[in-house]
C-alpha cells in the first residue's frame, strides 16, 4: 500500500480496524476524540460494533464483556479517562482476557490540560488498578510506529491473554505525517477454549476475577507472573540509534525520544559520539540493554515529558555504574531539540558525580531556570 | 433396609437450568426463588445453550455457580455495561444480568440507566431487598424511610439520607425500554406473576424489542432481623406500599406477546 498522510488518532483507529477489530467502545476526551469519531463512522459501515459509552467506566466494562467472548476489542482514551478505566483493567487482568487499550496522554494531574505529556508512565507500567498484575505497555514515536504497534498489540494480547496498553501522547494523536497502512485482515470471531459464548452443546464456562480462596488467588498471581517471565524473555522492543561507537547515550521514549533523536543527530554533526536508545516496550522495559550499555558508555541522559518516571527504570538498570543526567518537561510541555542538545553538552562536558541524585539536580536547575514562575530560557 | 425405586410420577424436580451446587443464601431469603424462576424460564424457552449470565457484586456474586449456562462475573454495578459488550458482539445469545439494589441503584446507576436508554437487548433481573446484604445490611438506595440498617442505626432519616429510589418507575421513562415491571416474591400468587414477567422479559429480548427489567421485591431475613415468615410479611406490608407492583413500561410490541 502507498504512503498516505494520516492523522495519528485516525491512523490508530484505522490500524485497529484493519487488524480485525470487531468492537469498539469509547468516550470522547481530548486529545483522543478523533479515534472515537473515526470508529463512529467506520465501524458501522463495515457492519462492526461501535458504542459511545456513558463514561470510561462503562466503556472499559463493555470491552471486558466483549473480550470475555473472545472478540477482538479495544478502547481508547486520554489520561483522566484512563484513570477511570483502572477498575476495569484490574478485573480484565484478573480474568485473563485479551484487551487492547490506547492512552493518548495529556498534561496532569487532575484535569491538567490537553497538551502532550508522558505523565502516565508509572500508572501504565507499574500501577493503575489494584492487585498484582503485569501488563504490556508499548510507546510509539511516530504515526507509522503507532500503526504497527496497534497491529502487533492484538496478537500479543491474545497470545498471552493480557492487557496491551499503547501509550502515545497528544502530539502523536494530533499530528499528521506520511504512513503506510497495512491491508485489511479478514474479520472473524476467534474460537478460544476459554471464551464465554453460550454453551452451545459444550460444558458451561465461567469467566471471573474472583478467587475467594487465598491459595487459589495466590496460584492465579503466580500464573500471571510465570506468563510475565515469558513476556519479558520474548517481547522486549527498542530502537537503537548510533549506539555502536557511542560514548554517551540519550534514553527517551515516544515523542521525547523522537525529539531527542534530532538533538543526537545535531550532536553527531558536532563530532560528539552520542547515541539514542528509544525503548518501545516500556513494560517489559529493556533493562538488559541499559545494563549492557552501562558497562561501556561514559554517561546517560534520560529525557522525558514528565518528572522522571522512566528514569527510575534506567536507574535500576544502571545500578549507579555510569553518571546519569535527567531532563524532563512535565505538565504538557514538549522539549525542543536545542534544549536536549544543551543537556547533551552539559553531560559530555561535566558529567555528574557518580551517585548524584539526577532528579534532584534537574529540579534545582529547573527551579533556577524558570525562576519558579515561568520558563525563562 | 428400604429399597429406593424410581417414583412412578415425578411432579417436581430441579430445573435443568440450575446446577446441583448448593447455594450459600440464608434460610428464608428469596434469591433462591428468583434463581429458580429464571432457570425455569430459560429451560422452557429452550435457550439455556445460548444464555450468558452476568453476575453482580453482592449476595448473588456466586450466581455463576448456580445456573447451568455460561456466566461472567462483573465489577460492582457494571453488569449492564458488561452485558452490553457481550450482546453487541454476540447478538443471537440471550444475555441477562442479575443485580441487587446496591449494585444496580447505587454504584451502577449510570450503567443501568444508559443500558435502558440505548435499548440494549438484554434482560435485567433486579433484586430489591432494601439493603446491602452481602456486606452485612447497610442502607441501600431502596432502604425505606425510617428503616434501621447498620449504616442508618436510628432508621433512615430522609432529611440527611434522602429518599428511596423507585427504579422501575425511573427506567420506564426511557424510550429504549421495552418491558419494565415490578413484582414481588412474598407469596405463591406473586411468585407465579413474577415468573410470567421474567418470561415476558426474556421474550422481549429474543424478539429484539429492547431493554427489559423485572424488579423483584425480596426478603433479607438475616439483615432485617426477622424470621422468614415475618420477612415475607414485611415485604407485603411495608415494601409493596412504597414500591407498588405493576407494569411500568410495556411497549406496544411487547404487549402483543402471548406466552
Amino acid at each position: 500500500m502507498a504512503r498516505e498522510l494520516w492523522k495519528g488518532n485516525e491512523a490508530i483507529a484505522e490500524a485497529a480496524i484493519r487488524a480485525g477489530l470487531q468492537a469498539y467502545f469509547g468516550y470522547p476526551i481530548t486529545p483522543q476524540t478523533e479515534v472515537l469519531e473515526w470508529m463512529a463512522r467506520r465501524m458501522p459501515e463495515l457492519g462492526r460494533v461501535f458504542v459511545q459509552a456513558e463514561s470510561e467506566v462503562a466503556a472499559i466494562n463493555m470491552v471486558y464483556g466483549a473480550a470475555c467472548t473472545g472478540a477482538r476489542v479495544m478502547t481508547t482514551s486520554s489520561s483522566p479517562g484512563i484513570s477511570l478505566m483502572m477498575e476495569g483493567l484490574s478485573y480484565i487482568a484478573g480474568t485473563e482476557v485479551p484487551v487492547v487499550l490506547v492512552n493518548v496522554m495529556r498534561g496532569g494531574p487532575g484535569l491538567g490540560n490537553i497538551a502532550p505529556s508522558q505523565g502516565d508512565y508509572q500508572q501504565a507500567v507499574r500501577g493503575g488498578g489494584h492487585g498484582d498484575y503485569p501488563r504490556i505497555v508499548l510507546a510509539p514515536s511516530s504515526i507509522q510506529e503507532a500503526i504497527d504497534l496497534v497491529t502487533l498489540s492484538f496478537d500479543l494480547a491474545e497470545k498471552y491473554r493480557t492487557i496491551v496498553m499503547i501509550i502515545a501522547d497528544g502530539s502523536i494523536g494530533q499530528m499528521m505525517e506520511p504512513a503506510e497502512m497495512p491491508p485489511m485482515q479478514p474479520l472473524y470471531h476467534r474460537q478460544w477454549d476459554w471464551a464465554v459464548t453460550g454453551k452451545m452443546g459444550r460444558e458451561r464456562r465461567v469467566l471471573s476475577s474472583i478467587y475467594l480462596d487465598p491459595y487459589q488467588e495466590e496460584q492465579t498471581n503466580l500464573r500471571l507472573f510465570r506468563r510475565w517471565q515469558e513476556i519479558q524473555a520474548n517481547e522486549v522492543r527498542y530502537r537503537a540509534y548510533h549506539l555502536e561507537d557511542a560514548e554517551f547515550v540519550v534514553i527517551g521514549f515516544g515523542t521525547a525520544g523522537r525529539v531527542a533523536l534530532s538533538a543526537v543527530r545535531a550532536a553527531r554533526q558536532e563530532g560528539l559520539k552520542v547515541g539514542l536508545l528509544r525503548p518501545i516496550s516500556l513494560s517489559p522495559f529493556p533493562h538488559q540493554v541499559v545494563a549492557e550499555l552501562a558497562q561501556r558508555v561514559s554517561g546517560f541522559l534520560v529525557v522525558e515529558m514528565n518528572t522522571g518516571q522512566m528514569l527510575e527504570d534506567v536507574e535500576l538498570a544502571n545500578a549507579g555504574r555510569v553518571p546519569l543526567r535527567f531532563y524532563g518537561r512535565p505538565g504538557g510541555v514538549v522539549p525542543f531539540p536545542d534544549e536536549i542538545l544543551h543537556e547533551i553538552h552539559a553531560l559530555v562536558e561535566a558529567p555528574p558525580a557518580p551517585g548524584e541524585d539526577a532528579r534532584l539536580a534537574w529540579l534545582e536547575r529547573m527551579t533556577r531556570l524558570t525562576g519558579g514562575d515561568g520558563w525563562q530560557r | 433396609m428400604a429399597t429406593l425405586t424410581a417414583p412412578a410420577n415425578i411432579v417436581f424436580t430441579r430445573p435443568e437450568g440450575l446446577t446441583e451446587f448448593p447455594t450459600h443464601y440464608c434460610p428464608g431469603c428469596t434469591h433462591g426463588i428468583a434463581h429458580r424462576l429464571i432457570a425455569e424460564v430459560l429451560e422452557e424457552m429452550n435457550v439455556l445453550d445460548r444464555a450468558i449470565g452476568v453476575a453482580p457484586v453482592g449476595c448473588a456474586v456466586f450466581a455463576y455457580n448456580y445456573f447451568d449456562c455460561d456466566f461472567v462475573e462483573a465489577a460492582h454495578g457494571r453488569a449492564p455495561a458488561m452485558a452490553t459488550g457481550i450482546k453487541r458482539v454476540l447478538p443471537d445469545r440471550v444475555v441477562f444480568t442479575y443485580q441487587g439494589d446496591g449494585d444496580l441503584a447505587s454504584i451502577g446507576m449510570a450503567e443501568i440507566v444508559h443500558a435502558a436508554a440505548r435499548g440494549e437487548n438484554i434482560t435485567v433481573i433486579f433484586i430489591n431487598n432494601a439493603n446491602y446484604g452481602m456486606t452485612g445490611g447497610q442502607m441501600a438506595p431502596t432502604t425505606l424511610p425510617g428503616m434501621k440498617t447498620t449504616s442508618s442505626p436510628s432508621g433512615r432519616d430522609v432529611e440527611t439520607q434522602g429518599y428511596p429510589i423507585r427504579m422501575a418507575e425511573m427506567l420506564a421513562t426511557l424510550e429504549g425500554a421495552g418491558y419494565v415491571v415490578r413484582r414481588s416474591l412474598h407469596d405463591p400468587k406473586n411468585i407465579r406473576l413474577a415468573r410470567k414477567a421474567i418470561r415476558l422479559a426474556f421474550e422481549t429480548q429474543v424478539r429484539g424489542l429492547g431493554f427489559s427489567m423485572v424488579e423483584l421485591l425480596s426478603t433479607c431475613p438475616t439483615n432485617w432481623g426477622l424470621s422468614p415468615v415475618e420477612a415475607l410479611r414485611f415485604v407485603e406490608e411495608r415494601m409493596v406500599p412504597y414500591f407498588p407492583l405493576g407494569d411500568y413500561r410495556v411497549s406496544p410490541a411487547v404487549a402483543q406477546i402471548r406466552v
